[in-house]
This record gives C-alpha cells, structure tokens and sequence, in this order.
C-alpha cells in the first residue's frame, strides 16, 4: 500500500524548478529554509559593516570618521538590521529546514503563506536601509527608538522606519503561525508533545511569544505614526501624553522579544552537545519546563529595562525579584548541558567548540545579566557599556553562536557535503577570540564609567576602548572564512552520510544526505 | 616650497596619530566601578562586589566540572559513553540551592533600594532639567537659575589640539553643593528624554518631559566630582556633562550670594542703551553655546533636519516672527522654546543672527534690542 502511495508522489512531483522563479514561487520549506538562512546572512555582513563603523570611530577618543549624528544612525540601524535581519530571520530559516523534518512532516504546513512571510522581509529592510539616502538620514534614535526622541524630534524617514517595523512584525507572525499550525497539526504518529526534538520544542515555545508580542510592538510604532501624523499625544507630554508609557509598551514587546532570540539557541545547542557527547540528554522534561518558566516569566520583567524612569519602590522590587527568578530555569538549563556532557564520550567538532562556547559565554552573559537585576547596582550600570557587554555576550557569542553551530551542524545533512573541518575550527577560534577581546573588555569601560550611545569619550576609557576596536575587526574578518566555508561546502566536499553524525539521533538524520527536495511524503514510523 | 609642505604634512600627520589622538594617561587598571563618595554609594558598591563574587564562584564551579568533563572523558579516554540521564535529588538541589542564593542577593540589594528611596525634602533642593544639549541647574530656595554646558574645545574634539585632562567631562559652570548636607534633586527634562548620572553618589535619574524624578545625595568630602547623561538623547548626547562641585557651608554662602549679585547685575543690563555692535558681540556668544549645534556656525543648518538662518526670510524680514520663534519655539519640530534665556541674551542673540552671513544686507537690517523681549513678555490684550 504504501508502496503505490510513493509512486504516485513519483509521478507527480517533480524537483525544483529551475532558475529564479524557483525561489520567487516556491512552497518548499527547505527552499524557504535556504532564502531565510542566506537572507540572513547578508544582513549579518550589513550590519557587522555598520558595527565596525562604530568601533572604527571609537578606536581613540575624539572624533575621527564620522559625525555624531551619522553614528546615531549607525548604532540605530546595527541594532534593528542585526535582531530583525540577521537572528531572527536565521532561526526562521532554521525552523522552516528543521521542523518538518524532524516531526516527520513533509513540509510546513501553510507552503503559501510561508513564502509571502520570507518574501516581504527583503522590502522592509529595502525601505530601512533606503532610510539612509533620505533628507535628515536614517533613523538615529536607537534600536529602542524611544518617545519624544523618536516622535518629535525625529528625522522625517521615521515614517519609512515604521513602514518597516510593520512588514517585519507581519512575517514575524506568519512564520510562527505557520510554526504552532506544523508543530500541533503535521507531527508523524507517535511524535507525541514530549518526544518532540528540543529545538521543536523550543520553536514552539517562541513562536507563542512572537504572536503574543509583535502585535504590541505593532502597537507602539502605531502610536508614534498618530502621534508624528495625525496630531495624537499618546507619547508627548505637553499634549497630555506621557513619554514612560512608550517604554512600557516598547519593552513588553522587548523582553519577550530577547527570549525570542534566545530560545531556538538552546533547542540547538541541547541537540549538538547530545550527539557529540553520544549520551542522551540528561533532563529532557525539565529542559522543556524551564523553556516554559523562562518564556511566561519573560512577561512579568519588562520594566527591568527601566529601574532609572522612576518607578515607584514597589514596582522596582518587584521587577528585581521577578528577573532574579529567570536564573533558577536558567541554572537549570546549563546544569543539564553540564550534566549531559559528564561522563560522555566527546569529541570536538565545529559545532561541539560552538555549543560549548555557547555554554560558557551565554552563562557570562546571563551572570551579567543577574547583576543587571540589583536594582541598586542597576543605578551604575544602566546605560553604560556593561549593558552592552551584558547583551553582546548573550547575542553574539549567544545566538549567532548558535546558528554558527547549527550550520555546520546540519551543512551535510542540507547540502550532501561535508565542511571543511581544519577551516572551520579556524573559524571557530577567529571567532571565539574576536568576540572576548570586543565584548569582555567593554565590562571594564561600563564599571569604569562609559555611557552606551556615546560616539566620543573621556580619556580613561581609551586603552580598553582601543582592544575592543581591535576584536571586533577580527570578529568581523573572520565571518568572510563562514562566508568561504560555507560556500565551499555547497560546491563541493566529502560525502556525508546519512546518518552524518556517530552521535546524531533524530528524524531528520534517518533521510539521505543531502535531503530530497520532499521528505516524509508519507509519515515515518516512530516507536 | 615642496619640501615644506611635505613636512608641514608629514608633521600634521604624524601629530594626528600619535600625540593628539591618543590618550595622555595610561588606564589599563580602570577596570571596576569606583566607591564614590557617599554612604550610599559605598553600600552599592559593596552590593556589587558581593553579588560579582557570587557570580564568579557559580561560574568558576560550573564551568570546573564542564572542563574536567571536556578533558577527563573525551572518546579516546571514555569510549563508551554512560548512560544515566534524570536525577530528581539531583535536579531538585539544583532547583533549591540557586533559589536560595538569589534571596541572600535580594535581601541586601532590597534594604539599600529603601534607602535610597527616601523622598523627604532636602536641606538644598535643586531642579536639574535636561536640554538638548546642556543641563539647566535651578536652586528652589534662592531663585539661582543657570545653564552648565561642555567647555570642552571642539578643536579638541576634531583632534586638532592635544586633549586635556578633563576632556568631555568639563563644563561652563559646575553645579555648587554644601557638605555634609541634604541635598535633593528633582530631575526633569524640556525636550527628550535624558538622564543625569552621577557615579560618586550612585545616582542616576532619567530627566523626562513631563515628569518629575527625585534622587538625593549627602556628600561630606569637598571635592570635584563629574558625570554624564546616560539616554541617548540625539546628536550631541556623549557632550553633555555633567560636573558638581561640593564645598564647605561658608564658601557655598559666599557662591549662593555672587550668584545673587551677578543676577541683579544682568537686570540692570536689559534696561541699559545697546548699539548693534554690542548685541552682535554679545549674540555670537550666546549663538555658540545654544545654536550652533543645529544651526551650524555658518548658519546653514543641516538640509532637511536643521533649517537655515543664513537668508531666512523670517530672520531677514520679520522682526516680531523672529522673536516669537524664539519665545515659544517650532510646535512639531526640534525647535524649542529659548525663553528661559535672559531678555539681553535673547536680543543679542536674534540681532547676531540678523547681522550676520549676509542677512542685514539681504533684508531689512533690524536689531533687536532687550526692550523688545520685555514688551513681548506683557500679557497681551
């Protein structure tokens, strides 16, 4: 029976279509998989460039490359084009490659819709970037775009900006509603919730948060188009407004917004460290329990963003001790990393240094983070470059991290090949290099007294200011390597095979490397 | 002549890279938040040190037990991986002990944030507002008013001079506080958002159109102490310091009555006969600290963000338009209202613009003198 099912698929379904209309009109998940991935891509390198604008500038004190005002726009649009085009879109195309493969469902399950969310992505940061070439340039507000700045005070491509910010909350939310609609309906027989892979789990749990909160982030920018266009004060003071609310709302889409971007990490980063330690996870259910403590209490923290607005003393204690909360699932989650790499029997690949950089790096990152919720600590920190080094170390050597993993994880399994491995430990350790000696120092800078957003600054923060300039163009070269291995590997290489990793358990290990263009035509039986 | 120029470059090139550009002092050891100055944030400073030392610990175990792994069970050494996975007792105590440690943090950060919350009237109460790009300093129980700019040289700045020691971090006129008194600030803001941020005394406020933000201090060691804003707060937010100044009770008299004095001065001035040229004089002034920043020091503004004054019709033409913008600033636009600025500085300031970049021999040539901005106070009828 079976057999004739598969036949009849033979004889309709032919593979990809050739040329350029293959990927304006596909439906495949893996295509859509591939347009995300390179898409993002690209907007890493555009962003990496503007960020080394910034650190060019702040090499020594004063002010050498640019204008205080193009850097303004410089930090603005590295934030927003890094977040909304290069993490997010990165684990949208990593769903779309990953999650039907591994339930045991042939693609995603709204083909149509999943091409128009990837589509209209390249038209937002299009408008956004163009935003640059403008009368009165890009938006130079910051990524947090906060009222009044960001309203009255704005330059006029503000309307652009917002234009933008509306395109990518709308492919934001078709893709997770195409995740939650895969996940609860297209699951093989016997995928049963708890047997679903971590990254699965992971996705579904974020594609919740993105339903719950682009809206609000909809919202907010709704409000600043009123305000600058239609006479409204929903954010100005002197028309009966009030500028806090804008933070309010901003940062209830924000904090979720942060575990958006960290928690298909952790999915991946749980499966790398399983397979290259050849030892099951050690907790499953309490990784999922702590995905889910993690992602509800990122509704209750938001105003952790905000202990200097002047909160009442209640409400700052209570947002300390409600953040305070996040590092016992936390904890959780690297306890269990920790746990399942003991007593394994590891090897270290590329995407193993990666994981484990993750591990080590995200925990500074969410130690930081920890200190971060002292309110009264708070009251040095904010604003200043700890903060930065805080979320750069959860970003950067965080989430990107762990797409770097997941690439060179999953690269022969997408392309039938094999990467090279001797380049891509070197790309590992430029990077891993890179990234302390940019990020680790600006802890220093913060403690000592450098406010972020700033384009020049007093003389004893030079020294550090100097050797973080210095990792980031390391950083920064060393992605043009990704860019070559990765290259390199779809041309060509060593065939992998199937099962691709000694390690490596799961559905989507079960199917020929590379993967057909369908796969799991008809379901898959699982135990 | 060639040979010259060659060196005069090679020179400037040279300076550029190496004296003017890079910084006086070493500071490789700045690596930590300091004490500061007061009782307060001495306690947060040992709040950080505490909550970084536990911090260190948590991560020095974990990460022990994740090295000892990654060298004592390789393959070569492991081959055969075991095989457990899931401990309750395990999982539990992992579960309890960090609950437990973060209330050992929370205890102590939630004492010293009920202390710092003490709104209570101070023995001096200062309204701090923040301007695009400058702070305003109000004195509530002596009527003192002044503004506090950077006095940083922009050549330092474009690094056409070597950098002094205080460079960004030096201002027009520091803010004067007695010792070992109650000082509270109220802390608000004209235009966007900002936030002052003095790290000696762990305060740091955002200032807020519309709001009004409280935080007070008690320093008892006279001394010098600067900080910054710490919201982005457009163009020129990294410019915009801030430096107080703490005395002894007898010379914060002495400043309480020269201030008072140089006050009754200035209204003596507006009622005083001015000449063009004593305006334009004084109006270039005024122009440098409060203008230049959007409007540029050629009066051209920037094209689509700032615009010109150079052969403006309303700077050129109209008299009582000019003034009005500056009374009640643009409703929409980055332009504010510049009537907090004394009646001669605002005179002095609309004739330098009218005088200048070729706007009196383009328009009618009119000047403005203090008279005028007084007659535009009057209520009118």
């Amino acid at each position: 029976m079976s057999a004739v099912i598969e036949n009849h698929h033979d004889d309709h379904h032919h593979g990809p279509a050739k040329g350029l209309t293959r990927w304006l009109y596909t439906t495949n998940h893996k295509d859509i998989g591939t347009l995300y991935l390179w898409f993002s891509f690209a907007m890493f390198l555009i962003g990496g460039a503007m960020a080394l604008v910034i650190r060019a500038e702040l090499f020594q004190p004063g002010m050498q490359i640019v204008e205080p005002e193009f850097y303004n726009q410089m930090i603005t649009l590295h934030g927003l084009i890094m977040i909304f085009g290069g993490v997010m879109p990165a684990f949208v195309g990593l769903a779309n490659w990953l999650v039907p493969m591994m339930i045991g469902a042939p693609d995603m399950a709204l083909p149509r819709m999943n091409n128009l969310s990837f589509w209209i992505l390249p038209f937002a940061f299009f408008i956004l970037l163009s935003s640059l070439f403008m009368e009165g340039g890009a938006p130079n507000f910051g990524w947090t775009f906060y009222a009044p700045l960001s309203t009255t005070y704005a330059p006029p491509s503000v309307t652009f900006f917002i234009f933008s910010v509306h395109i990518m909350g709308a492919s934001s939310i078709m893709g997770a509603i195409n995740v939650v609609v895969t996940i609860m309906n297209m699951r093989a027989p016997g995928v049963t919730l708890m047997k679903m892979p971590l990254f699965v789990w992971s996705w579904l749990i974020t594609a919740y948060l993105l339903i719950a909160v682009m809206p609000v982030l909809a919202g907010a920018v709704t409000m600043m188009l009123m305000d600058i266009h239609f006479g409204t004060s929903f954010f100005n003071a002197a028309g009966g407004g009030d500028p806090v609310l804008f933070q309010h709302i901003f940062w209830f889409f924000g904090h979720p917004e942060v575990y958006i971007m960290i928690l298909p990490a952790f999915g991946i980063v749980s499966h790398i460290i399983e397979t290259f330690s050849r030892k099951q996870l050690f907790g499953y259910s309490s990784m999922v329990w702590a995905m889910l403590s993690i992602a509800i209490l990122s509704f209750v923290v938001w105003a952790h963003h905000m202990f200097t607005v002047g909160l009442p003393l209640a409400a700052e204690l209570f947002f300390m001790w409600a953040t305070m909360l996040i590092a016992v699932p936390t904890g959780v989650k690297v306890f269990n990393w920790v746990a399942t790499m003991f007593k394994g029997s590891l090897t270290f690949e590329t995407p193993m240094l990666f994981a484990i950089a993750f591990v080590v790096l995200f925990t500074i990152g969410g130690l930081s983070g920890l200190m971060l919720a002292i309110v009264p600590a708070d009251f040095q920190y904010h604003d200043t470059y700890f903060v930065v080094a805080h979320f750069h170390y959860v970003l950067v050597p965080g989430a990107i991290f762990s797409i770097m993993a997941a690439v060179y994880y999953w690269i022969p399994k997408w392309s039938g090949n094999m990467y090279d491995e001797r380049l891509g430990k070197l790309h590992f350790w430029l990077s891993f290099i890179g990234v302390n000696v940019t990020f680790f120092p600006q802890h220093f800078i913060g403690l000592a007294g450098m406010p972020r957003r700033y384009p020049d600054y007093a003389l004893q923060f030079a020294d550090w200011n100097m050797v973080s300039s210095v990792g980031a163009f390391l950083f920064g070269v060393s992605q043009i390597l990704f860019l070559f291995i990765v290259v390199k590997t779809v041309m060509g290489g060593k065939k992998a095979t199937d099962q691709v990793w000694e390690g490596a358990r799961g559905l989507e290990w079960t199917v020929a490397s590379p993967a057909p263009y369908h796969t799991f035509t008809t379901p898959p039986k699982v135990d | 002549m060639s040979l010259k120029y060659f060196h005069n470059l090679h020179l400037m090139i040279f300076s550029a890279l190496f004296v003017f550009a890079s910084p006086m002092h070493a500071d490789w050891f700045a690596l930590n938040m300091t004490r500061g100055v007061t009782d307060i944030s001495n306690e947060v400073f040992e709040l950080h040190m505490l909550i970084f030392w536990i911090c260190v610990v948590i991560g020095v175990v974990v990460f022990s037990v994740m090295f000892y792994s990654m060298y004592a069970h390789t393959k070569k050494k492991n081959p055969v991986a075991a095989s457990f996975h899931e401990n309750h007792k395990l999982e539990i105590a992992w579960t309890i002990v960090p609950f437990l440690i973060l209330i050992a943090m929370a205890v102590p950060a939630s004492k010293t944030l009920v202390k710092i919350y003490d709104d209570e009237a101070g023995d001096v109460n200062i309204q701090v507002t923040g301007y695009q790009w400058k702070w305003q300093y109000n004195y509530l129980e002596d009527d003192i008013s002044f503004f506090s700019n950077l006095s940083t040289d922009m050549d330092e700045i474009n690094n056409l001079v070597p950098k002094g020691e205080h460079y960004l971090q030096e201002v027009d006129e520091m803010v004067v506080i007695p010792a070992g008194k109650k000082v509270r600030f109220l802390i608000t803001a004209n235009d966007v958002i900002h936030s002052w941020w003095m790290p000696a005394f762990a305060i740091k406020q955002d200032a807020i159109p519309g709001f009004v933000n409280t935080a007070w201090t008690k320093v008892d060691k006279p001394g010098v102490y600067r900080g910054k804003c710490t919201e982005l707060c457009g163009k020129n937010h990294g410019f915009m310091p801030i430096v107080v100044k703490v005395v002894e009770q007898e010379e914060y008299n002495q400043w309480v009555d020269e201030k008072k004095q140089a006050a009754i001065k200035m209204a003596e001035l507006t009622t005083k006969d001015w000449t063009a040229q004593e305006l334009v004089e004084r109006g270039e002034s005024v122009y440098a600290v409060n203008c230049v920043a959007c409007h540029q020091t050629n009066g051209q503004g920037i094209p689509g963000i700032f615009p010109a004054l150079a052969g403006s019709d309303i700077v050129m033409n109209q008299k009582d338009k000019n003034i009005e913008i500056l009374m009640e600033g643009v409703q929409g636009a980055a332009m504010n209202s510049f009537s907090y600025l004394s009646e001669v500085e605002l005179a002095a300031v609309i004739t330098y613009t009218r005088q200048s970049w070729g706007n009196a021999e383009n328009g009618d040539g009119e000047i403005v003198v203090p008279k005028d901005i007084v007659d535009y106070k009057k209520p009118k009828i």
